[in-house]
């Protein structure tokens, strides 16, 4: 039966492309059991990352119109975090993407991160490449809002757009380790406030001092200032030539993550660590070796 | 359950469809907000495409006795038969029947509890679960009263 969800998904049918990638977001259906092979990361798959409230969904909702309005099919997959406590999720992204509910060229689809490690389900990936074969030309993945160090999502994407906005604290948070060293491009967008030439000068003096420094891309989802350079420069943009081993490291994480998170007895080791029986390091130690 | 919580219309008090979206996801669910001031057919293309188990309609404006059957008559359009429909808002207690019999499943008023909208939702997955009808296209009378 996913087969030919599949089939009918590549076909235009909206409603089994969005039945297929429950299927995906559940586990119910893999990569060998759709037939898919592993696709080429040919910079199609853009995660686009950022603090809370920088702008990111606006952002994504200028490039939506731009790119569809050049022909482009795009499709978004927008995660927001679970309730560690009840694992219920509130999903508004869509509400700020305004070309969800009425562009036939656009398919947004919300995915709740139900506590996956760093905030990124696994099944994106293949959620990602299922869009890629239903005709979607370009996969936008917004990530949940994250500070400095969340990098997680480098292991799903092609490419890694950081979105900045100004007022962000001092010249020092652009000089700390962290995310802007993996990203591919950087946005400092709400470019129509005060600080933000200021700010993104500050990014840009602080990685000339690395090899193969990111363009730095000044942008206003609000008056749209900078978005067709914006979508231009993403068709082309190229990967950062030495995050290699970083992204293989996330990769990694990511499978060893979900391995031991889809273990048979994992709720009963999660009691066990809950009921202080024995610590997290112990477990591992004494279960995890090979 | 995947949840969409729309406000269709003209109607820009959206507390109560916030507390609702609220109460829904502090009881485990997955909640799609779409916003204010949504068309019919924006509130159908967001079912569709975020494959929906549930949508919940929130008026405040009067014109719930246009609104909500446009959106029930919609998603059978696009074969969302099997999706629960509910609502709530001001709605006078005369004017139900007409939702009931447009494939609506519950609607809720001023006062009511927030547990009461889980044990909702908790019977339509009983329902669905023994192939009772439950969906807006799916036939057959039942509608929730409180106390089931």
């Amino acid at each position: 039966m996913p087969k030919s969800l599949l089939e009918q998904a590549i076909s235009g049918n909206r409603r089994s492309l969005a039945k297929l990638l429950t299927a995906v977001e559940n586990g119910e259906v893999s990569r060998d059991s759709l037939k898919l092979s592993t696709r080429v990361a040919d910079g199609s798959v853009i995660g686009v990352t950022g603090a809370p409230g920088v702008g990111k969904s606006c952002l994504i909702e200028r490039l939506l119109s731009t790119w569809t309005s050049n022909g482009l099919k795009v499709a978004v997959i927008a995660v927001d975090p679970s309730s560690p406590l009840t694992g219920g999720a509130l999903l508004g992204d869509r509400v700020r993407m305004e070309s969800a509910d009425d562009n036939p060229n656009v398919f947004v689809r919300s995915f709740a991160a139900r506590n996956q490690p760093g905030g990124m389900p696994n099944a994106v990936v293949l959620a990602a490449d299922v869009m890629r074969n239903c005709g979607y030309d370009i996969v936008l993945i917004e990530t949940v809002g994250s500070g400095q160090s969340e990098i997680r999502v480098v292991s799903v994407a092609d490419r890694i757009v950081l979105v900045e906005a100004p007022l962000r604290g001092d010249e020092v948070q652009a000089e700390k380790a962290g995310v802007m060293e993996l990203a591919d491009m950087i946005v400092v967008n709400k470019s129509d406030l005060d600080g933000s030439e200021r700010a993104a000068a500050n990014i840009i003096s602080s990685l000339e001092l690395t090899n193969n420094p990111p363009p730095v891309l000044l942008t206003s989802a609000k008056n749209s200032a900078g978005i067709d350079d914006l979508a231009t420069q993403l068709r082309t943009l190229r990967a950062k030539p030495d995050a290699e081993l970083a992204r293989a490291r996330e990769r990694l994480l990511t499978a060893w993550d979900n391995a031991l998170l889809s273990r048979e007895d994992i709720d009963g080791v999660l009691d066990g660590l809950a009921g202080s029986e024995n610590s997290a390091q112990e477990w591992v130690d004494k279960n995890l070796r090979w | 359950m995947r949840i969409v919580i729309a406000k269709p219309g003209l109607d820009g008090h959206d507390r109560g469809a916030k507390v609702v979206a609220r109460a829904l996801r502090d009881a485990g669910h997955e909640v799609i907000y779409t916003g204010l001031r949504r068309t019919p057919e924006q509130i159908v293309r967001t079912v569709l495409d975020e494959d929906a188990d549930m949508l919940g309609l929130s008026s405040l404006s009067g014109a719930h006795a246009f609104l909500f059957p446009r959106v029930c008559q919609l998603l059978v359009e696009a074969g969302c038969t099997d999706v629960t429909v509910f609502g709530g808002g001001i709605i006078p207690l005369d004017e139900r029947s007409l939702l009931f019999d447009s494939g609506m499943r519950a609607i809720f008023g001023p006062g009511t509890k927030m547990h009461e909208m889980s044990e909702f939702v908790d019977a339509v997955i009983s329902r669905s679960s023994s192939n009772q009808p439950v969906g807006v296209g799916e036939g057959g009378d039942w509608v929730w009263s409180s106390g089931e």
